[in-house]
């Protein structure tokens, strides 16, 4: 067993603004999850198949398989959840209507679950996530961990907050039962939000909003993934433009006119980033909760740049 | 640039009078609501009068544009030249000012009160996206602007914006609600005995899933509804021609990254296949150099060389640092070049990152000279 910061959780709920890398982090976290030969389930609920692209592999169904091995064994499963799916299956499993279930979405009642009530779709889809993350077979819990790839930052307090949700909808009644159960799962210690953020004032922003969100409605916050983070040449500062002709020189680079200039407002363009970032980063650490570095990935995130951030997880202590 | 791409000149856009209405849209993060403002303070710069409908601005872009009332109307943005009005989208209150005109007092009372739809009114799915599609349509038809421009709502897709509406009036026009609405109009649930068999199950099944409360409140609600609108799909159908006519130009924004430019494709395609008219696509956040005469290999290659004789060490981190943002200069111009290739008619026009974000109307003409090429 490794020393993590989140040893015990076994429901990571993975959030943040859009383009912020979301489903990126929450596909690196589970492979870092998974790392040591482990088992971990990987799941989105949105409907975009975003999995299926980070790890090149053909649209999931609805079903789990195994997409990918971590390193030194272990292994990461994935399941779209799709909230049609998860409806005939809450039907079945609780009242036995698999057949009626059919009927139902033909006129339309999953329609009305999914676009019209979002309260009941939530229900469902965490209600199908929090399922997997109960499953017991032959007296073990069948996966180790559960990663939820889950909406964005300003729609998360309300998705996980299901009974809240649902509660103008259902005081009474089945719908408010599979609630509690859902919200007893969510809430528990063994549950952990993470923020995917962007050294950027929106991003930054959004997660301080959240964070706070989702601490007024008492559910468990994990910690921060600061997203393809930039190395910093802060010792660079102003750079003297003779000093840096002769080193073109010395290098042997051809000598274009105002190569040097160039380059030296370059410099100062990333010094100005850096110092704005370094703000933002201040920012984002009154939230007081762990954050996480994920580099910059050169060749952008494909398969070969998860694993790279799950490393970078697994040294950080994140998982 | 991408090579073949023509450029899209976003000038000629404002300026045509026959352009009525600009959506702007896109995945999330790429900076469709900036980009929306931008046009705004440009287009009424050059003599349009303008309102931008933004759904769910920054904080502090909000307070540029003057949007710190949350009152649902446009109002006239200080310190901007030339008629520049500006809206924020109240989601919860367009749809009750949708029942209270359309509805009798008592009736609208009923409705407004009911769990379901305030629960309706106030959820995130499909519900935003009709209210924006409904507000655009009320600012078109008050004729009090000859130029709207629309940001669309944070959608998990970019393309839910263009099935929500048509969701949600198929819904509201379907079988299940003609079911739902049925037992309520005849004055009970027996009234469902009168209904065959099939239907009989199917509410049987209802209760039992939904618990009898909940099927009540649907019921209730959809009967009121029903006798307001007398064809929701109708509306959300005049909403969507109003978007495939002349007049409407579709700017699809995004960013140079896989995932954004992936979405731009997929929404071009539909726009193309809804024959609605597209304008051009703007890329956001675009990374370039002062010196891209020097080439990332170069670049990489000297630092190296540098490095490994010990000279030069501040030349040498330089010199990293340029093949840095080269190759991420050059990883943004391969996934522009993707979309490019599989669109080659659609005009681009290419936004450089700027070091902060915007908030003040300096910052958003800036943006819209950079949008406007020059």
């Amino acid at each position: 067993m490794r020393d993590t910061d989140w040893d015990g959780v076994r429901l990571h709920v993975v959030t943040g603004k859009g383009g912020t890398g979301k489903t990126t982090a929450a596909a690196a976290l589970a492979l870092a999850l998974a790392a040591g030969g482990r088992k971990v389930l990987l799941v989105e609920v949105e409907g975009r198949q975003g999995i299926a692209q980070v790890f090149d592999v053909p649209p999931l169904p609805y079903g789990e398989r195994k997409i990918a091995v971590a390193p030194g064994g272990g292994d990461v499963y994935a399941l779209a959840v799709d909230p049609e799916e998860a409806m005939l299956e809450y039907l079945e499993m609780f009242y036995g209507l698999r057949r009626m279930g059919k009927v139902l979405t033909r006129m339309g009642v999953v329609d009305f679950a999914t676009t019209i009530a979002p309260g009941l779709r939530d229900v469902l889809v965490t209600g199908k996530t929090s399922e997997a993350v109960r499953r017991r077979a032959d007296g073990r819990r069948v996966y180790d961990a559960v990663v939820l790839d889950a909406p964005p930052t300003g729609r998360i307090a309300r998705f996980l907050n299901v009974t809240q949700e649902i509660a103008g909808l259902a005081r009474v009644g089945p719908i408010k039962t599979h609630a509690d159960l859902v919200r007893r799962v969510v809430a528990s210690p063994e549950t952990a939000v993470h923020f995917v953020a962007l050294l950027e004032e929106m991003p930054v922003q959004e997660t301080l909003d959240g964070v706070a969100e989702l601490r007024a409605a008492g559910l468990p916050i994990g910690g921060i993934f600061i997203n393809m983070v930039r190395p910093a040449l802060e010792e660079l500062g102003q750079v003297d433009v003779s000093e840096l002709v002769l080193g073109l020189k010395a290098a042997g680079v051809p000598d274009a006119p105002g190569l040097a200039e160039s380059l030296a407002q370059e410099v100062s363009e990333h010094a100005h980033r850096v110092e704005l970032e370094k703000r933002e980063r201040e920012t984002l650490a009154t939230a007081g909760i762990p954050m996480y570095d994920l580099p910059l990935l050169a060749d952008g995130a494909d398969l070969t740049g998860i694993y790279e951030l799950a490393e970078a997880m697994r040294e950080q202590g994140a998982a | 640039m991408p090579r073949k791409a023509p450029v899209l000149d976003v000038d000629a856009v404002l300026d045509d009078e026959g352009t009525r209405i600009i959506v702007c849209c896109g995945s999330g993060g790429v900076g469709k609501t900036t980009t929306a403002a931008a046009l705004g303070v440009r287009a009424a710069e050059r003599g349009r009068s303008v309102v931008v409908l933004t759904v769910d601005p920054a904080r502090r872009l909000a307070q540029a544009m003057g949007l710190s009332e949350l009152d649902n109307t446009p109002r006239k943005v200080a310190g901007a030249e030339g008629e520049l009005f500006a809206m924020m989208l109240d989601m919860k209150r367009t749809f009750d000012e949708i029942i209270e005109a359309h509805a009798d007092p008592e009736r609208a009372r009923q409705i407004l009160t009911n769990p379901f739809y305030q629960s309706l009114s106030s959820s995130f799915s499909g519900t935003q996206e009709y209210m924006a599609m409904e507000k655009l349509g009320q600012l078109r038809r008050s004729g009090d602007w000859d130029l709207i421009i629309v940001d669309t709502p944070p959608s998990r897709s970019a393309l839910d914006f263009l099935d929500a509406p048509e969701r949600l009036g198929r819904f509201l026009d379907g079988r299940l609600i003609r079911l739902l609405s049925a037992p309520a109009k005849a004055g009970g649930r027996s009234a469902f005995k009168l209904l065959n068999a099939g239907f009989g199950l199917v509410a049987g099944a209802l209760t039992k899933v939904l618990g009898a409360q909940v099927l009540k409140d649907i019921q209730t609600f959809v009967s009121a509804l029903d006798a307001v609108f007398g064809g929701f799909r109708q509306r959300a159908d005049q909403t969507y021609r109003l978007l495939q006519a002349p007049g409407t130009a579709f700017i699809v924004v995004a960013a140079p990254e896989r995932d954004a430019m992936r979405e731009a494709s997929y929404f071009v395609e539909r726009l193309a296949e809804e024959r609605m008219p597209l304008a051009g696509l703007v890329v956001n956040r675009v990374h370039r150099s002062p010196a891209a005469a020097l080439s990332a290999t170069r670049s990489g290659a000297a630092a190296e060389d540098l490095e490994t004789r010990g000279e030069h060490q501040l030349t040498a981190a330089v010199l990293r640092l340029h093949a840095g943002r080269m190759q991420l200069a050059a990883r943004e111009k391969r996934e522009q070049e993707h979309f490019a290739s599989a669109h080659p008619a659609v005009p681009i026009v290419q936004v450089p990152a700027m070091p902060e974000d915007v908030h003040d109307l300096t910052g958003l003409r800036e943006i819209g000279a950079r949008l406007a090429g020059v």
